[in-house]
């Protein structure tokens, strides 16, 4: 009831190609992320999607309706936005309640979706309010509120989250993902946070610079990145790349490894360092060592663990989690 | 008292600057009005005194309200005003929401041809613009004046208008667009709302000039059923002779409605001034 088909999207505004070139296929049920870093057309792809934007060549498929031609509000979605996008006129009854009135639904109808969808939310309390007395964390619950309201086949969240505080967040991400299961409704979802892309997606659109580098699953995007921006991108801190002529290596063009594959070893190990920095987050402890020949590296260990600045180590590497990029960057097997 | 951001001496600064700014301004008023209570050897005699007993008359209010049609020239003033005004508004404010919100060919080159019209006086086109008139049979009649007021108004308009539309925010459009909203129901619904701070300076800036216009009712609508009142005004100023307390009592007369706009608008303008500078 909410599939999703994208053929060849190309987007172009003037002379600037924002998409060169999607294609994707998203299941009746699924929660797809796109993820990628600012200007890499994500935000331009959802919209796009939800007919905010033309494409300038292409095909979309919602449900196995073309729908390239179709308005927004008749393509069966519902869009949550980042600054929240309520009418500062209407009260929250009316805010949820708008979309289905301009569909001439009638009344009884309307106010069952508008209770059913409070109380799910529990705005209830809230529902006489303008947005202008309600909180940050709040206003995102009316807007996702107005977005069930309309029963859609298909969710677009364009990085709901990124407005609200830390602890907002991670309640908000909770609430979320307790939506999906409960709706079971297709959601796509919009984010540069890749702690919500892992945490919430059922599959990851990896995006960078309007083309798709890597659709997985976030274990898959985590253990077998398809090339060196992917495997870049997801992780934190950030993996490890070395010249791969740095440790006399000739099989690959750069190594990577991720912070949390290396130990420190005080005797031996796959390059020699100083001490630069550490940082203690409590539960994990991130180590920087200024190595002889291969750059900065960072290294995460788990728990609490000292270490002198200035002192030398040695780090050394999981030979099973190291990959190999080839000179195209692509992850060599 | 002292308080960290406030200390007396300079607050008195302050208020020092603004009041003497604040009389400089009322001066001109102020001795219009009193002087339009006096009677005629007492302005001359002393301009700047205060009414008495002795010196106090009604000689000028009852020649302006006996001799000419003065409260038709009021109403066309209004009328004229009013329709201008109202005309601005709307179709600068449509102007600049497709300017601001859609994307087309020769966007920017359209936006800066509509605020062209700031920099290019449109007084200079006088002798077209009356051609013009007397080739479509509008000369003496408002309609004429409203045009004309009407194109004067609009780039000022369009141009501080465009800039506040930017300023709305785009995803507050998309939703209504997702809800299935009319652009005409974003436009009047949602956006318009929005700038009302933005629209009531513009109300101001485009009202005042048209009120006090002397030079387009003189050329286009001489008539004496289509006398504006800055118009109606100038039958006490004669060659030889000037009847100071019709004029000055006219003049008084003609602050009022003015005024009365000003104070409706006034809240919204103080917001419209300071959007932006303050968040």
């Amino acid at each position: 009831m909410g599939s999703l088909k994208l053929q060849g999207i190309h987007k172009s505004f003037g002379s600037v190609d924002v998409l060169k070139g999607i294609d994707l296929e998203v299941n009746d049920g699924e929660f797809v992320i796109f993820v990628g870093p600012s200007g890499c057309g994500k935000s331009t792809l959802l919209r796009t999607i939800a007919g905010l934007e033309d494409t300038t060549s292409g095909s979309i498929e919602i449900d196995g309706r073309l729908v390239n031609n179709t308005p927004p509000s008749e393509r069966g979605i519902a869009m949550v936005f980042q600054t929240y996008a309520l009418y500062p006129h209407l009260t929250v009854r009316d805010n949820m309640s708008l979309g289905l009135k301009q569909a001439k639904r009638p009344a009884a109808e309307i106010k069952d979706s508008v209770s059913t969808a409070s109380s799910m939310l529990s705005l209830d309390e809230l529902l006489d309010r303008r947005p202008a007395e309600l909180s940050g964390g709040q206003r995102q619950r009316v807007a996702i509120g107005r977005a069930i309201v309309r029963k859609p086949d298909l969710f677009l969240f364009d990085e709901p989250l990124s407005n609200l505080d830390a602890a907002l967040r991670v309640n908000t991400r909770l609430e979320i993902a307790a939506l999906h299961r409960r709706l079971e409704a297709t959601m796509i979802y919009v984010t540069h946070d890749q702690v919500e892309a892992m945490t919430l997606g059922d599959r990851i659109v990896v995006l960078h610079d309007g083309i798709v580098e890597q659709v997985g699953s976030p274990m898959e995007l985590y253990n077998s990145p398809a090339n060196k921006f992917v495997a870049g991108f997801i992780g934190s801190p950030q993996m490890n790349f070395i010249d791969a002529a740095a440790l006399d290596r000739s099989d690959a063009k750069t190594i990577g490894i991720r912070p949390e594959h290396i130990q420190p070893n005080k005797k031996s190990g796959d390059v020699k360092g100083r001490v630069s920095h550490v940082e203690h987050l409590g539960g994990d402890t991130n180590l920087y060592l200024e190595t002889e020949n291969a750059g900065l590296i960072s290294i995460r260990l788990f728990g609490e663990h000292q270490f002198e600045i200035d002192a030398t180590l040695f780090a050394k590497f999981d030979d099973k989690r190291v990959y190999r990029f080839g000179d195209d960057d692509k992850t060599l097997q | 008292m002292q308080s960290a951001r406030q200390s007396y001496g300079r607050s008195i600064a302050a208020h020092a600057i603004l009041a003497t700014y604040t009389v400089i301004a009322l001066f001109p008023v102020f001795v219009v009005i009193i002087n339009s209570f006096k009677t005629r050897k007492a302005i001359f005699r002393s301009p700047l005194s205060l009414p008495d007993a002795e010196s106090f008359s009604w000689i000028g209010y009852e020649t302006v309200l006996k001799q000419g049609d003065f409260f038709l020239y009021f109403q066309n003033s209004l009328t004229v005003t009013v329709v201008s005004l109202a005309l601005v508004l709307l179709f600068g404010a449509m102007a600049a929401f497709a300017l601001s919100e859609y994307r087309f060919k020769g966007n920017t080159m359209m936006g800066l041809y509509l605020a062209l019209g700031i920099m290019i006086p449109i007084r200079l086109g006088t002798v077209a613009i009356l051609q013009l008139m007397v080739a479509s049979g509008l000369v003496n009649t408002l309609t004429a004046l409203i045009l004309v007021y009407t194109a004067q108004g609009l780039p000022l308009s369009i141009f501080i208008l465009s800039e506040f539309m930017r300023q709305v925010s785009d995803d507050l459009k998309n939703a209504g667009r997702i809800d299935g909203l009319s652009e005409y129901r974003i436009f009047f619904r949602l956006v318009l709302p929005l700038v009302r701070p933005a629209m009531a300076t513009v109300a101001v800036f485009t009202m005042i000039p048209i009120w006090n216009d002397l030079w387009f009712p003189l050329i286009l609508a001489p008539a004496e059923e289509t006398k504006t009142i800055t118009l109606g005004s100038q039958v006490f100023i004669g060659q030889f002779v000037t009847n100071w307390n019709a004029v000055l009592s006219a003049l008084s007369l003609a602050i009022l409605p003015v005024l009365v706009l000003y104070l409706i608008f006034s809240r919204q303008l103080i917001r419209g001034i300071t959007a932006g500078a303050v968040k």
